[in-house]
C-alpha cells in the first residue's frame, strides 16, 4: 500500500496542532526512536509528534485519515517485537508526555491515567495510598499505554492475571479521529461486543489509547518469597503444577537456572545467596495477615522438601533479602543481552505440564545448532523467555541458524498446544509464526476486525497480521 | 572454637513512628527484622564454621521477649545456640548500659574465643556497642571488618575498611570484631534447619542470673545519656535538568559526578 509522503503543508498543519516545538523532523530524529528495545527491526518516521492532549491525538488522526498518512504510536519503546517501529514511515506519535494521573477513585477503587504514565509511577502512586495495581511486568519503565496495547503479563499473573484483567475502561481515538469511551468504572459489562478487550493487546493497530481506567485492590499487607533449590531442572519444573494445585495460591512462581543466575551476578556485580545449585523455583505469597502467609509458606515448604525433592527452602522475607534475590531475577534480560552481541527471543506460552519437555527440547536444539540459548520463565503460568544469542557468529550464519531454530521452537510449541506469545505480542517480527499457528481463518477474522476499525490501514500498518 | 554473635531486632523500614510525648521509638511487632549488619556478622561466623572443625556459634540478643524471633532466625540460618537477655529493669538502656548488659551476659556464658557484632544497628546507628562490650570484657576489638584473611590456632587476621584506607589486623583470641558489608552474602533462613531447631529451647537470662546484680548499672538508671528526640532520616532528592547537545550534556554530567566525588 502506498501512503502520502509528507509535504511542507502537512508538516505546517501538524505543527499547528501541537505547536512546532513538539514536532521533530527527519534529520533531527534520534536513532533511539527508530527501534524498540530488542532492535530486530528499525525504520525512520518522517515526523515525530509529541502529544499531551487527547484532542491533539484526535486532530492528528483526522488529518492523517484525510491525507492517508500512516501513524505509529510509541510509548517508552521497551517492546520486544517491533510493534512501535514506523515501518511505513509517516507519523510517529510519542505518547510519553500524555502522562497525567487523573483520578484515584476510592469508592469504585479505580485509577484513571493517561497512557504515558509509567508502570513504576502507578505503583508508587497507588501504593502510598494503600492500594495495589497487581500486574507486574518486568519492565517498570514501560508506559501503561504500552502495557495495555500488548496485554502485558508479568510475574504476578499466577494469582492476579494479566493487564487485561485490570482494565475497566478505555478512551480510544479511532483512526478517523473520532474518540470513543469503552467500559468505564463499572465492574461488570455484558453490553455488546467487548470493544475494550479488542483494543487491549491490539498493539496500536485498532485505535490509540488516550486514557485508561484501571482496577485497584487493597494493597496486600505482607509478602514473602521462597528460594527453592532443586537437584536439576526436571525436578524443579515437575514441582510447579503440584505447588499450584496445593491449597495455597502463590503470587508468582518463577523458574531460575544456574547459568542465568551467573549472568545476573556478573551483570549486577553482586552475588546471590545459595547460588550454587543447578535449578530453582522462586515462589511468592502475599496476603493480609502474617499468619495466613506463614501457613502458606509452611504448606509449600513441607511439600517441596518432603514430597517434591527440593534440596531445601530458603525464606526471602525482608526488603534486603527480596531485593537481593528479585533483582537477580529482574536483571535476566539485561544480563543475557550484555553477555552477547545480539539476541532474539521466543516468548511462547505453554500448558504448564509441557514446560519440562519443552526446555529439554530447547537444550537439544542449542546443541544441534551450536548456539547458546539461555532461558528463564514464569513457570507458574507457562510463559517462557528463551533467548538465542549471536555471540561471535557472522551475520549470515546467525540469521540462518536463528531462522531454523525459531521455526523448530514454534513448531514444537504448537504441538504442545502453546501460543506464539505469552506477553510480548506479535508486532512485526512474529507475524509469520502467528499465521502458522492460528491459520488463515483466524487471520482473516483479525484482518476483518482491523478493516472495520481502520478501513484505510493508516494505523500502525504492517503489524500483527 | 566458640563464637558469640550479638544480634538485634530493628524496625523493618526507616518509616518508623515515634511517640510524640516520650520521644521513644514505637516498635511494632509485625514490622521488625534482624539488623542487616548482624547478617554480615552471622554469615562471617558461619563461614568460619565451614572452614574450621568444631566451631560452635551462639547467638545472643537483648530485648523484650518478642526479640526471640531474631534468635530463632539465627538458629534457622545456622547458629547452634541462642540466648535472650531480657528484664524490665534493662528498659531504657543507652549505649553504655546496653554494652554493659551484653558484657555481663557474655561473662555469664563465659566460654568464648571470639565475639562478632554487626558494625552498627540501623535504628541506633552509633557503632559503639561492639567496641564498648570489648572494653567491659577487657579484650581487644577490631571494627569495620569486611573479610577474614586467616584463622590461626590462637588468633585471627582480618581486613577492615575505613573511608580512605584499608587495614590488615592480626588479633589474638579472645577478641571482638564488628562486621561491615564485605564479600559475604548472608545466607537465608532454611526450612530444613527450622524443622531441626524449632523445638530448640532458647534460654532467657535476667538480671538475677548476672554477676553484677546492682540495678543501678542497668536500664535507665545505668544510662548516663538520654535520647532527646528520635526521628526518621530526612529523605531528600534533588533533581536538575541538563540541556544541550549529547557532548555538552555528557560533559556536564561527568563534571557533576567528579565535583561530588562519585568519580
Amino acid at each position: 500500500m502506498t501512503y502520502k509522503i509528507l509535504t511542507k503543508e502537512d508538516i505546517a498543519t501538524l505543527g499547528r496542532i501541537v505547536g512546532t516545538e513538539h514536532i521533530i523532523l527527519k534529520k533531527d530524529i534520534a536513532i533511539d526512536l527508530t527501534h524498540d528495545e530488542l532492535g530486530a527491526v528499525s525504520a525512520y518516521p518522517e515526523i515525530v509528534i509529541e502529544v499531551n492532549q487527547t484532542k491533539q491525538v484526535s486532530a492528528i488522526m483526522k488529518y492523517a485519515f484525510q491525507e492517508h498518512i500512516p501513524v505509529t504510536v510509541r510509548g517508552s519503546g521497551t517492546g520486544l517485537v517491533g510493534a512501535c517501529v514506523p515501518i511505513e514511515g509517516g507519523i510517529l506519535l510519542d505518547m510519553t508526555k500524555l502522562n497525567n494521573i487523573i483520578e484515584l477513585d476510592p469508592i469504585n477503587m479505580t485509577l484513571r491515567v493517561e497512557p504515558g504514565v509509567l508502570l513504576m509511577e502507578i505503583a508508587e502512586y497507588v501504593e502510598k495510598e494503600g492500594y495495589f495495581y497487581a500486574p507486574d511486568p518486568g519492565e517498570k519503565s514501560a508506559t501503561i499505554g504500552g502495557n495495555i496495547a500488548t496485554n502485558a503479563g508479568g510475574m504476578r499473573a499466577v494469582k492476579y492475571g494479566v493487564t487485561r484483567d485490570w482494565i475497566r475502561g478505555l478512551e480510544v481515538v479511532l483512526p478517523n479521529g473520532e474518540t470513543i469511551q469503552t467500559g468505564g468504572k463499572i465492574v461488570k459489562n455484558s453490553s455488546g461486543y467487548a470493544i475494550k478487550d479488542l483494543i487491549i493487546g491490539s498493539e496500536g493497530t485498532l485505535g490509540i489509547i488516550t486514557e485508561a481506567t484501571l482496577k485497584l485492590i487493597q494493597k496486600p499487607k505482607k509478602s514473602v518469597s521462597m528460594l527453592i533449590p532443586f537437584l536439576n531442572r526436571e525436578d524443579a519444573i515437575e514441582a510447579v503444577p503440584q505447588v499450584i494445585s496445593a491449597h495455597s495460591l502463590p503470587t508468582a512462581v518463577e523458574f531460575l537456572e544456574a547459568s542465568s543466575l551467573r549472568f545476573s551476578e556478573e551483570f549486577l556485580g553482586k552475588r546471590i545467596p545459595h547460588a550454587n545449585y543447578d535449578a530453582y523455583l522462586l515462589i511468592s505469597f502475599d496476603g493480609t495477615t502474617q499468619s495466613q502467609i506463614d501457613s502458606d509458606v509452611d504448606i509449600i515448604s513441607d511439600m517441596c522438601v518432603n514430597q517434591l525433592g527440593a534440596i531445601d527452602v530458603y525464606l526471602v522475607d525482608t526488603e534486603e533479602r527480596m531485593s537481593s534475590v528479585w533483582s537477580a531475577r529482574g536483571a535476566f534480560l539485561e544480563a543475557i543481552k550484555a553477555s552477547t552481541t545480539e539476541i532474539d527471543e521466543c516468548d511462547v506460552v505453554l500448558p504448564r505440564e509441557y514446560i519440562g519437555p519443552y526446555l529439554a527440547f530447547t537444550d537439544a536444539l542449542s546443541q544441534e545448532l551450536g548456539i547458546r540459548i539461555p532461558y528463564f520463565g514464569h513457570a507458574g503460568d507457562g510463559n517462557l523467555h528463551i533467548y538465542f544469542c549471536k555471540d561471535d557468529l557472522s551475520d549470515g550464519v546467525w540469521q540462518k541458524k536463528r531462522d531454523i531454530g525459531f521455526e523448530k521452537m514454534y513448531e514444537k510449541a504448537f504441538t504442545y498446544g502453546g501460543l506464539v506469545s505469552g506477553e510480548h505480542g506479535i508486532g512485526y517480527v512474529k507475524k509469520t509464526y502467528l499465521e502458522k499457528q492460528v491459520g488463515q481463518t483466524q487471520i482473516k477474522l483479525m484482518q476483518g476486525i482491523k478493516k472495520v476499525f481502520d478501513p484505510t490501514n493508516i494505523l500502525n500498518p504492517g503489524k500483527i497480521t | 572454637m566458640n563464637i558469640i554473635t550479638c544480634i538485634k531486632q530493628v524496625p523493618a523500614s526507616s518509616n518508623v513512628k515515634v511517640d510524640s510525648n516520650t520521644g521513644v521509638l514505637i516498635r511494632e511487632s509485625n514490622n521488625v527484622k534482624m539488623n542487616p549488619y548482624d547478617l554480615y556478622g552471622l554469615e562471617t561466623a558461619f563461614q568460619i564454621k565451614e572452614m574450621k572443625e568444631s566451631v560452635d556459634i551462639h547467638a545472643v540478643t537483648m530485648g523484650p521477649p518478642s526479640a526471640k524471633q531474631v534468635l530463632e532466625e539465627a538458629l534457622y540460618m545456622g547458629a547452634d545456640e541462642a540466648t535472650l537477655v531480657s528484664d524490665r529493669r534493662f528498659a531504657g538502656a543507652d549505649v553504655l548500659a546496653t554494652s554493659y548488659t551484653l558484657s555481663q551476659l557474655i561473662d555469664h556464658i563465659s566460654n568464648y574465643d571470639m565475639i562478632i557484632c554487626g558494625k552498627q544497628t540501623t535504628d541506633g546507628d552509633t557503632a559503639q556497642v561492639g567496641p564498648e562490650i570489648a572494653e567491659f570484657l577487657n579484650i581487644p576489638h577490631v571494627p569495620y571488618v569486611v573479610d577474614i584473611i586467616e584463622i590461626n590456632r590462637d588468633g585471627i587476621v582480618v581486613k577492615s575498611t575505613y573511608d580512605t584506607y584499608d587495614e590488615i589486623v592480626s588479633v589474638k583470641f579472645p577478641c571482638l570484631l564488628t562486621l561491615d558489608k564485605g564479600s559475604q552474602v548472608p545466607r537465608l533462613p532454611s526450612y530444613k534447619r527450622k524443622q531441626i531447631m524449632k523445638t530448640h529451647q532458647i534460654e532467657t537470662i535476667t538480671l538475677d542470673d548476672l554477676d553484677d546484680q546492682n540495678p543501678n548499672h542497668y536500664g535507665l538508671n545505668g544510662s548516663p545519656t538520654q535520647v532527646e528526640e528520635i526521628f526518621p532520616p530526612d529523605k531528600r532528592s534533588d533533581s536538575i535538568q541538563i540541556k544541550g547537545s549529547n557532548k555538552e550534556v555528557t560533559k556536564e554530567i561527568m563534571d557533576i559526578l567528579a565535583k561530588n566525588r562519585y568519580l
